[in-house]
């Protein structure tokens, strides 16, 4: 049931993408997230997906892959399709129905929208593929060192999530374990009128919140006896090493941006 | 209510870089009336097996018959509760399952999804806490006050309150007690005995599989490796040992008896009676029985 979800899962693999420094990769995402506003015509959305093509190409990641971890967003997507469709007025009406009517910039809106929707998605979801999670958040700790000086809990923010990546796929296994038994006490999650389905969620949520409680106190507990005292004064079994293709890549997304401003409209 | 297996074959997360071919080509059947033991080393495929037994999984190749219910790879299935209801399964560590606020209405939730009336729900809660060896003031109280042993029971009578007519069991007593143990595998046997109740049971302990079951079948990567009476199965120990199976102790005991002498018993025995007899007979000098 559960195991249809891609997002937030890593695929080893040997490809550019997983050898870059995690740092180098944040640093894309973050600009991504940022220059993805910058498209706003035909053109620009065009530049947009075909760089997300190409890192996706460099990921090794096999298509059909990307594309069933895309289904479970897929209505999410649709659902911005529709709102826009039925509420962006502009334009020329194109489907007239009574007082009800779709707009031109409403097409243009809902596809540019939810194509937005789509790229981030797959982007995220190739940082998420071709890095750990560990690796995300050392890159993170390190990006976000300077801020310690300023007493932000760095650390402590990278521990809780490494952590949380860590039990996503420990909590799906879970999640479909107690869905499996519940429904072999006839509860039905697939099927039926919607208000039993609603209901058949507490006897799954009531087992998960008790079972990760449980989880997390152990935890600690362990934690605490293999000597964890929070940051300071740790040292890295792992480090970090930025190399020549990270600097290119970095530089690659900057002549997208460019031309993202060129071709704007 | 038969169960037969034909041919599956079982690939989780089909179509994703985690594809992963668990089950190929494994046919069985549990007649109606039969205690059947599932054994093989973790990641053998048992739990996958099981999970078929009550259409929770479909199988990616192959058909499975429960009762008159064909469920056949590829098609969809519709009100699969039906096959539900007459094959209960207790999975492991069953008591990450409690969710109620009383250890009654938790009780009461399978039977009552599967359409029974509140009052036959709590009579047969009643029935079924005691059956588990638990005493009837335990059913007003809350399951998460329970120790772990009686979650597991409760749990346990949570599923025989379905009242099922084949009882799928996956490593029932793994992490309790050996006295323990030895209670609930006495509980289904008990209730094999008396209603016949169909009953397959996963587990790592040889020594139940040759006490309780008429038929063991041994998985091993994914597929049957041998099946047959406990008798068949342990006349040749030494492909199980080879393995890394364990075998009952009695057998192991006549093994070594065997290989210390340099010669055959004639017979392999089950039970520490039956091995008695067979040594004796043999020490004398006489030929085994
Ligand atoms: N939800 C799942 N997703 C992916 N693989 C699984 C899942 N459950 C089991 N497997 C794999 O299927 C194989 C058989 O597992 P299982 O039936 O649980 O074995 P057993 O119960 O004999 O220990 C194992 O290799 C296991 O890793
Ligand atoms: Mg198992």
């Amino acid at each position: 049931m559960m195991e249809k979800v891609l997002f937030g899962r890593y695929v080893p693999a040997d490809s550019l993408l997983h050898r870059m420094d995690p740092r180098s990769k944040l640093i894309i995402i973050f600009l991504y997230v940022c220059i993805v506003f910058l498209a706003n015509n035909p053109w620009t959305y065009l530049i947009l997906a075909a760089y997300t093509i190409l890192m996706a190409g460099l990921s090794k990641i096999a298509p059909r892959f990307l594309i069933a971890g895309l289904k479970p967003v897929l209505w999410l997507v649709l659902f911005t399709l529709l709102l826009h469709l039925f509420f962006t007025k502009g334009g020329e009406p194109v489907v007239q129905l009574g007082s009800f009517a779709i707009y031109e910039e409403g097409i243009r809106q809902g596809i540019f929208i939810s194509l937005r929707f789509l790229l981030l998605i797959v982007v995220t979801s190739l940082l998420t593929l071709t890095t750990t999670p560990i690796e995300i958040t050392d890159g993170l700790e390190s990006l976000l060192g300077p801020l310690k000086k300023v007493n932000f809990p760095v650390h402590e923010l990278a521990l809780m999530m490494s952590i949380s990546l860590r039990f996503i796929p420990t909590l799906m296994q879970e999640t479909d374990k107690i869905m499996k038994a519940q429904m072999a006490r006839g509860v039905e999650y697939t099927s039926g009128p919607i208000k039993d389905r609603l209901k058949a969620i507490v006897p799954l949520l009531i087992p998960l919140f008790i079972s990760s409680f449980k989880r997390a106190e152990e935890l600690a507990i362990a934690m605490e006896a293999r000597g964890y005292r929070g940051g300071v004064g740790r040292t890295k079994y792992r480090q970090l090493n930025w190399t020549f293709a990270d600097t290119g890549m970095i530089l690659l997304l900057a002549a997208v941006t460019l031309l993202l401003i060129v071709f704007r409209g | 209510m038969d169960i037969s297996l034909q041919n599956i074959e079982y690939r989780y997360q089909a179509d994703t870089p985690f594809e992963r071919l668990a089950l190929s080509d494994v046919s069985l059947d549990i007649p109606s009336g039969s205690y059947i033991a599932i054994i093989g080393h973790t990641g053998s495929g048992k739990s996958t097996v099981l999970q078929h037994l009550n259409a929770l999984l479909k199988p990616t190749k192959g058909t499975v018959l429960i009762g008159s219910r064909e469920i056949r790879a590829g098609r969809k299935e519709k009100n699969l509760k039906a096959v539900r209801e007459k094959v209960g399964i207790v999975f492991q560590f069953p008591e990450h399952q409690l969710f109620e606020e009383t250890v009654e209405k938790d009780i009461c939730f399978g039977p009552m999804n599967f359409g029974v009336s509140e009052t036959e729900a709590k009579r047969r809660a009643s029935v079924a806490i005691e059956q588990v060896g638990l005493t009837k003031d335990i059913l007003e109280k809350s399951p998460f006050d329970l120790s772990g042993g009686q979650m597991r029971r409760v749990a346990i009578a949570g599923v025989l309150a379905m009242e099922p007519q084949v009882i799928v069991l996956d490593e029932p007593t793994a992490g309790l007690d050996p006295r323990g143990r030895k209670e609930i595998m006495d509980l289904f046997y008990q209730l094999h005995q008396d209603k016949n109740l169909s009953t397959v049971l996963v587990t790592h302990s040889m020594e139940d599989a040759a006490a309780y079951a008429d038929e063991i079948i041994i998985m091993h990567q994914g597929s049957v490796f041998e099946k047959g009476t406990p008798s068949e199965i342990f006349s040749a120990p030494q492909a199980l040992i080879d393995m890394g199976l364990d075998v009952p102790e009695v057998v192991r005991f006549q093994l070594k008896l065997e290989q210390a002498f340099g010669r055959k018993m004639g017979k392999v025995c089950l039970t520490a009676e039956e091995l008695t007899d067979v040594v004796a007979s043999f020490l004398k000098g006489g030929n085994p029985s």
